[in-house]
């Protein structure tokens, strides 16, 4: 009796776990592990790192896009536009909710435009901040 | 068996008359191009800049830009093989001298699909139709390129390039 009910509570929390953990959870999961192998010291995600990735000029990619900021706006959850004036919905999760839930489109754009302003792909460090930060607004 | 020809030549041609009617409104008065109809083209073409119509490139053009996706004009524009291919499939089907033959092949004149030409903006009968258009308005910055058609074609996501 003591052991199913114990075995129950169990499939319970592991089921909640199941529910909560989306895609995004996962991949952020997978850039901790990898940011925890480049440094043992990494202990966690910041958005306050994520936001100073952002918002930097860097000037290190393609001349029109020193930052991300370029295309994405000061404000996550305005609107951006590119340099073709496409509109860009919203990056903040909170505006923009269907956001982050395609692994594969996330790192495809990851490579794109962090080569664009950084001029080199961006390490599982930064990109687990900018989600942070993206998250939180 | 000479009389009843005469009501079919008639009626033929009220026939050809209204198919050319038809088609004249349905291409808009020649600035309809259909915008991309396929929700994947229109994902991964369509994020950068407008998802630029297939009728206004020839086949060639299109197989050599999808061939080279990763030096898009600067950028990185690649996507894996198999949606390649489907994107592909769906441009070259599409084309100024395929299927939509119909509504692009006057932007087409004075250009050889041999020569692959990559960018709209370049072909003749673009800059023909764009002469007037002022220095200043080009370098606005809410235009800046000219492959920003929206800025100046409102309706360009509908497939219209009228004003
Ligand atoms: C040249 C313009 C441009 C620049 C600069 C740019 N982005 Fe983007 N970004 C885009 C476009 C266009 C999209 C795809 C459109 C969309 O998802 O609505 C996108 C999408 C993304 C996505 C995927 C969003 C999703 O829904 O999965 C991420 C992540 C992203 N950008 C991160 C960044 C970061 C980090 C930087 C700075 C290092 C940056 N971007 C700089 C244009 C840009
Ligand atoms: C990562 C961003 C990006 C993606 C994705 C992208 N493009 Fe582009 N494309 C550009 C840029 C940048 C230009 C150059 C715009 C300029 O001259 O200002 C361009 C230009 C073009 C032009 C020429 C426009 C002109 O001047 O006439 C065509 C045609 C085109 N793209 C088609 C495509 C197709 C087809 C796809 C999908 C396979 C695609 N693009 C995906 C960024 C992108
Ligand atoms: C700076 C503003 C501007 C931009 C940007 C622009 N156009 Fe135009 N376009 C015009 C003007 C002005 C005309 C001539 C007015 C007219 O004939 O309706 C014109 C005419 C045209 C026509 C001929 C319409 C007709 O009457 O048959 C086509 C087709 C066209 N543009 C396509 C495009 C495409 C495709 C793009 C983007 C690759 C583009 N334009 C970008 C301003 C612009």
């Amino acid at each position: 009796m003591k052991f199913r009910l114990a075995l129950s509570c169990f499939a319970l929390s592991f089921h909640s776990l199941l529910a909560s953990a989306g895609p995004l959870e996962a991949q952020l999961a997978t850039y901790a592990t990898a940011a925890k192998a480049a440094n043992p010291a990494f202990a966690g995600f910041s958005a306050a790192r994520g936001e100073k990735l952002h918002v930097t000029n860097f000037a290190l990619g393609k001349p029109d896009t020193p930052a991300c900021t370029s295309c994405h706006g000061n404000d996550p959850r305005a609107a951006g536009k590119t340099l073709t004036g496409k509109l860009i919905e919203p990056m903040a999760l909170s505006v923009s909710p269907g956001r982050y839930a395609d692994p594969a489109k996330v790192e495809k754009w990851f490579k794109r435009n962090c080569n664009e302003v950084l001029g080199r792909e961006c390490t599982p460090l930064e990109k687990g901040d900018w989600l942070a930060f993206v998250s939180s607004r | 068996m000479k009389f009843p020809t005469r009501p079919l030549a008639l009626g033929l041609l009220a026939l050809g008359f209204s198919a050319l009617i038809f088609s004249r409104a349905q291409a808009g008065g020649g600035h309809y191009y259909p915008p991309v109809a396929d929700p994947v083209v229109k994902e991964e073409c369509g994020s950068c800049h407008l998802a630029f119509p297939a009728s206004m490139l020839p086949a060639s053009s299109w197989k050599r830009m999808m061939g080279e996706l990763d030096n898009h004009f600067g950028d990185n524009a690649s996507v894996d093989p198999e949606v390649a291919r489907k994107i592909t499939a769906y441009l070259v089907a599409n084309a100024a001298d395929t299927g939509g033959q119909r509504y692009g092949a006057k932007l087409q004149r004075g250009v050889d699909p041999a020569s692959a030409p990559q960018r709209i903006t370049a072909l003749p009968k673009w800059v023909r139709e764009h002469r007037e258009v002022p220095d200043w308005e080009w370098r606005h910055k809410d235009v800046r390129s000219k492959a920003n058609c929206t800025a100046c074609h409102a309706d360009a996501e509908l497939g219209y390039y009228e004003d």
